[in-house]
């Protein structure tokens, strides 16, 4: 364990649940990680200090130091190191994240472009009709298991092709969800050790792996289709080395997209996971969340039209969610160069780390910030925009989420949906519902289920229940 | 009403101009939004107020 930076040492460093251990606070962020980065805030105060295996880890809240650590520029706070737990996961080869310019090329080319939106609205709409068009009038669901499942159609439609999509089932998400199960932090220390959620991380890449090599043997098969039935996989199987071999391995291309689903997948399927929880521990909120959508809908509009314009109570039920359980809840990135953070100067190589789980709930910024409360955005409050560097759910900065007003957009096309045509009601003690927080990437913990019945025809022309079941049969 | 765009942030998404196009242009070359009306017409106020609200950035800010 290499000894704390002299610089550093008048950086106060956070208590453990762990003391003495050989790793420092890694045991505390493996075992409740959101304990210990609300401890550094409230022993420490906007700058405070942990220990990840050999390396100190700087963390900042509260928005002055917020803004200098999302301000910097990579050239500066680098996120290229600052998440080893990734590098198995994508494989070798498959960088983590883009840098701000690679990232404005992708908007301006790619799946997450404005104008590619309209597009996506429709194929979202689609993909949940898809969904719940086997549910039946009423029955029961793991809201983990639907929204990961859900995302993954959503994801791999939008932003890789509909042929790629349709050639995916359950399995892909299963496994998928495995790898994000991977994200275990003892990466610190050896992202390759022999333990056991490295080892399911491991085997679920390679099932990932031999599905698309079976579809990818399937195009082979089937040969050249017509440019407009293409998707991204055909382009990148058609990608020849001089000598005429393949330029990209089914390894390599699985690793691109584990990589572009990954932003994503996790993030919007807790979101929307517990955007439903919130809204059933708040009955006042779910009525005018529903009302609102009553009124959009009664003329039969479509969803993935008015998924791209305001639906104000929906939108402010979303944001608070987000405030309240933001899919992640450290940020980090490593020093290239010194730099100045509430008046302490950082050293190079320290991590840094910002916490929008923390920052979200400070009680200067978000008055009694445990409460979900989603008036906070409705006009004339604006406590996102009043509190840019502390209302952090997608980051800040030139990183911040760049797939956020598509999140924001599929998460409103996934409610116009679900409770327009649904109501839902709790099936075990509302305080029950609550996140596994032993990996990185945090995901609900089971049992998470809610029960789900088909609305009378109010609304936009939901089948009344009597002929619904006639409706199921028929399809 | 006075808009600010602070382009260290701006991602170049766009949106604005699309809800505002006399109030926000766009720099081609620095993939940056360019404030033509620093300060709008009263008149224009939902519209600017709309932008910065769904700006994907956070780069936009909106003062009396």
């Amino acid at each position: 364990m290499t000894a704390t930076s002299d610089r550093l040492v008048d950086i106060p460093e956070v208590s453990s649940e762990f003391p003495g251990h050989e790793h420092g606070h890694l045991e505390d962020l493996r075992h409740d990680p959101i304990a210990l980065l609300h401890r550094v805030r409230d022993e420490c105060g906007d700058v405070g200090r942990f220990r990840l295996a050999d390396r100190d880890v700087v963390l900042v809240s509260g928005a002055e130091a917020n803004e200098a650590f999302f301000r910097a520029p990579d050239s500066i706070l680098d996120q290229g190191e600052a998440y080893p737990f990734m590098t198995p996961i994508f494989g070798k080869g498959v960088v983590f994240d883009a840098t701000p310019e690679q990232r404005q090329e992708m908007l301006k080319n790619q799946a997450l472009r404005g104008d590619m939106m309209r597009g996506h609205a429709a194929t979202i709409e689609n993909e949940i009709n898809r969904m719940v068009s086997e549910w039946g009038d009423e029955g029961e669901i793991d809201l983990l298991d639907f929204f990961a499942e859900l995302t993954i159609y959503t994801t791999s439609s939008c932003l890789i092709g509909k042929p790629f999509r349709e050639e995916l089932d359950a399995s892909f998400a299963e496994h998928y969800h495995d790898l994000e199960r991977g994200t275990d932090a003892l990466a610190y220390v050896d992202p390759y050790a022999d333990i056991e959620s490295f080892r399911i991380r491991d085997a679920a890449r390679l099932k990932l792996v031999a599905l698309v090599q079976a579809i990818i043997d399937k195009r082979l098969a089937r040969g050249k289709v017509a440019r407009e039935d293409r998707d991204l996989l055909d382009v990148l199987i058609s990608l020849k080395n001089p000598d005429g071999s393949d330029y990209y391995s089914a390894d390599v291309i699985t690793g691109i997209f584990i990589s572009m689903m990954f932003a994503g997948h996790h993030t919007s399927s807790g979101t929307a996971a517990w955007t439903l929880i919130e809204l059933l521990r708040n009955p006042g909120a779910m009525a005018s969340v529903v009302a609102e959508l009553d009124e959009l809908y009664a003329d039969g509009s479509d969803v993935s039209f008015q998924a791209l314009r305001s639906i104000p109570q929906l939108e402010a039920a979303l944001k608070e969610t987000l405030r309240l359980h933001p899919p992640l809840v450290l940020l980090l990135r490593v020093a290239k160069e010194e730099i100045s953070l509430g008046g302490h100067v950082i050293p190079v190589g320290t991590m840094v780390g910002a916490t929008p789980r923390v920052s979200n709930r400070i009680a200067e910024d978000f008055p009694e910030p445990d409460t979900f409360n989603p008036d906070r955005y409705i006009d004339p409050h604006q406590e996102d925009l009043q509190n840019r560097w502390t209302w952090i759910p997608f980051g800040a900065g030139k990183h911040r989420c760049v797939g956020n007003a598509f999140a924001m957009m599929q998460l409103k096309a996934i409610f116009s949906v679900m409770l327009r045509d649904y109501t839902f009601e709790m099936t075990q003690p509302p305080e029950t519902y609550h996140d596994d927080t032993s990996k990185m990437v945090i995901q609900l913990a089971k049992p998470c289920r809610v029960r789900y019945r088909r609305r009378e025809a109010s609304g936009s022309g939901g089948a009344p229940p009597e002929s619904g079941v006639e409706t199921e049969d028929a399809r | 009403m006075k808009v600010e765009a602070d382009v260290d942030l701006c991602q170049g998404h766009q949106m604005c101009q699309a809800e505002a196009p006399t109030v926000f242009g766009f720099d081609t070359d620095a993939d940056v939004v360019v404030l033509l009306d620093p300060m709008p017409d009263e008149s224009l106020r939902s519209a600017v107020a709309t932008a910065v609200k769904y700006c994907p950035a956070m780069a936009l800010t909106l003062s009396d």
